[in-house]
């Protein structure tokens, strides 16, 4: 018996481990973001429509601080995910003073809706 | 006044009580009392800790501008109306005593915009009104959260936290003023 649970415990382990991402997830996770982004306007953070193939620091009239400016970045999946793990550590002196999102899984699930919804109407033309 | 310049924690609560009536935020807030001296010596993280109240600074000065747009739109009603305005006070009060504390560390606190891009054509009626501030209060929430954790001076740490507290009362208020369970989860992210 306590074979058995130990191997439902590692299939439901792994099977969780490696669940796609999901962008219904990611809309929901991106809640945690509204404070100051939004997707199609720029707040106290620029705005994510764009995002994908964008140089960090470089939407037109938004005042980054300098340490984005200088940062050398171009969002992709595999930027963003460094960078929402941790923004200080991999930008010291960004303005997203932001401890990050720690779980793999919702960095993937946040990545997911941004790139569907920069694919979606709210993004076009913006 | 700024997070340094309360003189006591019983003067610090007096401030908070008598002009606001929040507890919680009071109490944390004097734990900051007295701390000039730590002000000064936070060293490396004096420059962190001002980012991070800037950052928050903008924040609130949006919500500010985000209740007053709530509060002219002629959407809201008696007595949601009232809340609207009681909750943008609470954070003018949020906005004034970061301004004050970046200033205290010598740094330069951030302005609020002459124009906000908030979504006006998606704000139709009292509920939409109400959905987009409760948004921004779970958010600011989230980002409150996350920044706690960052501050050089622990004291920061713990006012910050206060105003966590505040905002998630505004959410809170804002979700059953919807008709929405008030507290959907034991935690928040």
């Amino acid at each position: 018996m306590k074979r058995l649970l130990l191997i439902i415990a590692a299939v439901l382990c792994c099977t969780a481990a490696h669940a796609a991402p999901d962008a219904a997830r990611g809309e929901q996770i991106y809640v945690r973001c509204l404070a100051c982004h939004a997707l199609a306007s720029d707040r106290v953070g620029p705005r994510h429509c764009g995002l994908f193939g964008r140089k960090a620091g470089s939407v037109p009239g938004f005042n980054y601080s300098p340490a984005m400016k200088k940062s050398g970045i171009v969002w992709n999946e595999k930027t963003l995910d460094k960078f929402l793990q941790s923004p200080l550590k991999m930008v010291p002196g960004t303005a997203m003073t932001y401890d990050g999102v720690t779980d793999a899984g919702e960095r993937a699930d946040l990545i997911a809706y941004l790139k569907q919804a920069n694919a979606g109407p709210e993004c076009k033309g913006k | 006044m700024s997070f340094f310049d309360i003189s006591s924690p019983q003067a610090a609560r007096r401030l908070f009580v008598g002009r606001t009536g929040l507890l919680l935020s009071g109490a944390a807030v004097a734990m900051l009392a007295g701390n000039d001296a730590l002000a000064a010596k936070s060293g490396s993280g004096k420059a962190g800790d001002i980012q991070i109240l800037n950052t928050a600074l903008g924040a609130e000065l949006e919500a500010i501008a985000a209740y007053q747009l709530g509060a002219e739109s002629k959407l809201l009603q008696k007595p949601v109306l009232d809340l609207a305005v009681t909750f943008q006070g609470h954070h003018k009060e949020h906005a004034d005593v970061l301004a004050k504390t970046v200033t205290k560390l010598g740094g330069t606190p951030v302005s609020a915009k002459a124009k906000y891009d908030f979504p006006v054509d998606q704000l139709k009626s009292q509920a939409d009104v109400l959905k987009f501030a409760a948004k921004l209060e779970q958010g600011a929430v989230s980002a409150y959260l996350g920044a706690v954790p960052l501050f050089g001076n622990r004291d920061l740490a713990k006012a910050a936290a206060s105003i966590l507290g505040d905002e998630a009362m505004h959410w809170a208020v804002l979700r059953q003023a919807l008709g929405e369970a008030p507290v959907p989860a034991a935690f928040m992210s």
